[in-house]
């Protein structure tokens, strides 16, 4: 165990990937979320949207840069996001679900951000100082996207029965994706022996916490543990994943190199 | 659909510590703490704003534009009310 954690080749092999899995997660909420842009039922949660997903594209940038340093192959976020296919993402299946109603994209918003917002409190105290510093910035927009999509789930959950039972059905189909969250790894162990991120399954109780008062205050029935997709943090993507990069990394595949 | 059921809010933003909040819009949001998060959004996104009020339209009471010459017109003419006779200098800022 401590020869492993001693091997700076490791090391810097699992950090690569850690910064891929929480940049790709960004990037491919961050375009999800803007899918709505100019969709949204009311203009105000329109335009609030569309700060979430331009707050969650910045991170990308960010996350991915560093990641493009680590490796140290000269790749930038910009490569890293449009030049790499599907098996080479490594973010989680819950955020690359398809939007849904408006209820289930605030859905899947409030289970992802109630997870960022643990992962970042605790990033924020990272033996690696590029990793804090990322923390802490995002960390603030985070509060705010959670302060938020918590609101909403309990305002639409507690409404009328037409929401509730759209907001019933959103969780229902997007339970068995939270698993993925607080699954680890052999590279997880790695950096968390090193101070560098938290275990995964240690941001469970708190997840759960913040989730079960958030459904009971908005009256909706939290669903039981069963079966638990994943395969994200390893490549392994749903079929959505494909159409998400057709559309974002189309330009950059038609015009290599193209800039505006 | 939604904001046609939605009461209309009006927004006053403080830009920075020491000016007065000034009114930028108006937005619709179904009760209070929602108005403040949408006024968040919608009219703080290039770093505006250290404050927020909101106030529901309704609960403005208005001058009426007919009643625009009685009310306004006479203080035209009393120039010894308009402070223009002083130079106010670039340090002392906003007054």
């Amino acid at each position: 165990m401590a020869t492993a954690a001693l091997d700076p080749a490791a090391r810097q092999a699992a950090l690569l990937e850690f910064l891929l899995r929480v940049g790709d997660n960004t990037l491919i909420l961050g375009h999800r979320v803007s899918e709505w842009c100019g969709h949204s039922p009311a203009l105000e949660e329109d335009i609030a949207l569309a700060n979430t997903a331009l707050d969650l594209i910045g991170q990308t940038q960010l996350w991915l840069g560093l990641a493009g340093e680590v490796e140290g192959k000269g790749r930038s976020a910009d490569d890293l996001a449009y030049l790499r296919d599907g098996y080479e993402f490594r973010n989680i299946l819950l955020v690359e679900r398809p939007n849904g109603d408006f209820g289930k994209t605030l859905m899947r918003q409030f289970l992802f951000d109630a997870w960022h917002y643990l992962l970042l409190k605790a990033l924020k105290g990272s033996s690696d100082t590029r990793i804090a510093e990322i923390a802490e910035k995002a960390f603030k927009e985070v509060s705010y996207h959670l302060d938020r999509s918590r609101d909403l789930v309990i305002r639409l959950g507690d409404g009328t029965a037409e929401s509730h039972r759209r907001m019933q059905e959103a969780l229902g189909e997007l339970w068995p994706f939270t698993g993925e969250m607080f699954m680890s790894d052999a590279l997880d162990a790695e950096l968390v022996e090193a101070g560098i991120v938290p275990a995964p399954e240690s941001l469970k109780a708190g997840w759960d916490e913040i989730v079960a008062e958030t459904l009971a205050e908005g009256t909706l029935k939290k669903p039981a543990d069963g079966y638990m997709h994943k395969g994200g943090r390893r490549g392994v993507h749903t079929e959505h994943l494909g159409f998400i990069l057709s559309e974002m990394q189309f330009l950059q595949r038609a015009y290599p190199g193209a800039t505006w | 659909m939604m904001s046609s059921e939605w009461p209309l809010w009006e927004v006053f933003i403080r830009g920075q510590h020491g000016l007065n909040h000034r009114h930028v819009g108006s937005l619709h949001a179904p009760d209070a703490e929602m108005a403040i998060n949408n006024a968040r959004d919608v009219y703080t996104r290039r770093n505006e704003g250290v404050s927020i009020w909101v106030v529901k339209s309704s609960e403005i009471t208005a001058s009426a534009p007919s009643e625009k010459g009685p009310l306004f017109d006479p203080s035209n003419s009393k120039v010894y009310r308009h402070p223009t006779f002083f130079d106010i200098p670039d340090e002392v800022g906003h007054m």
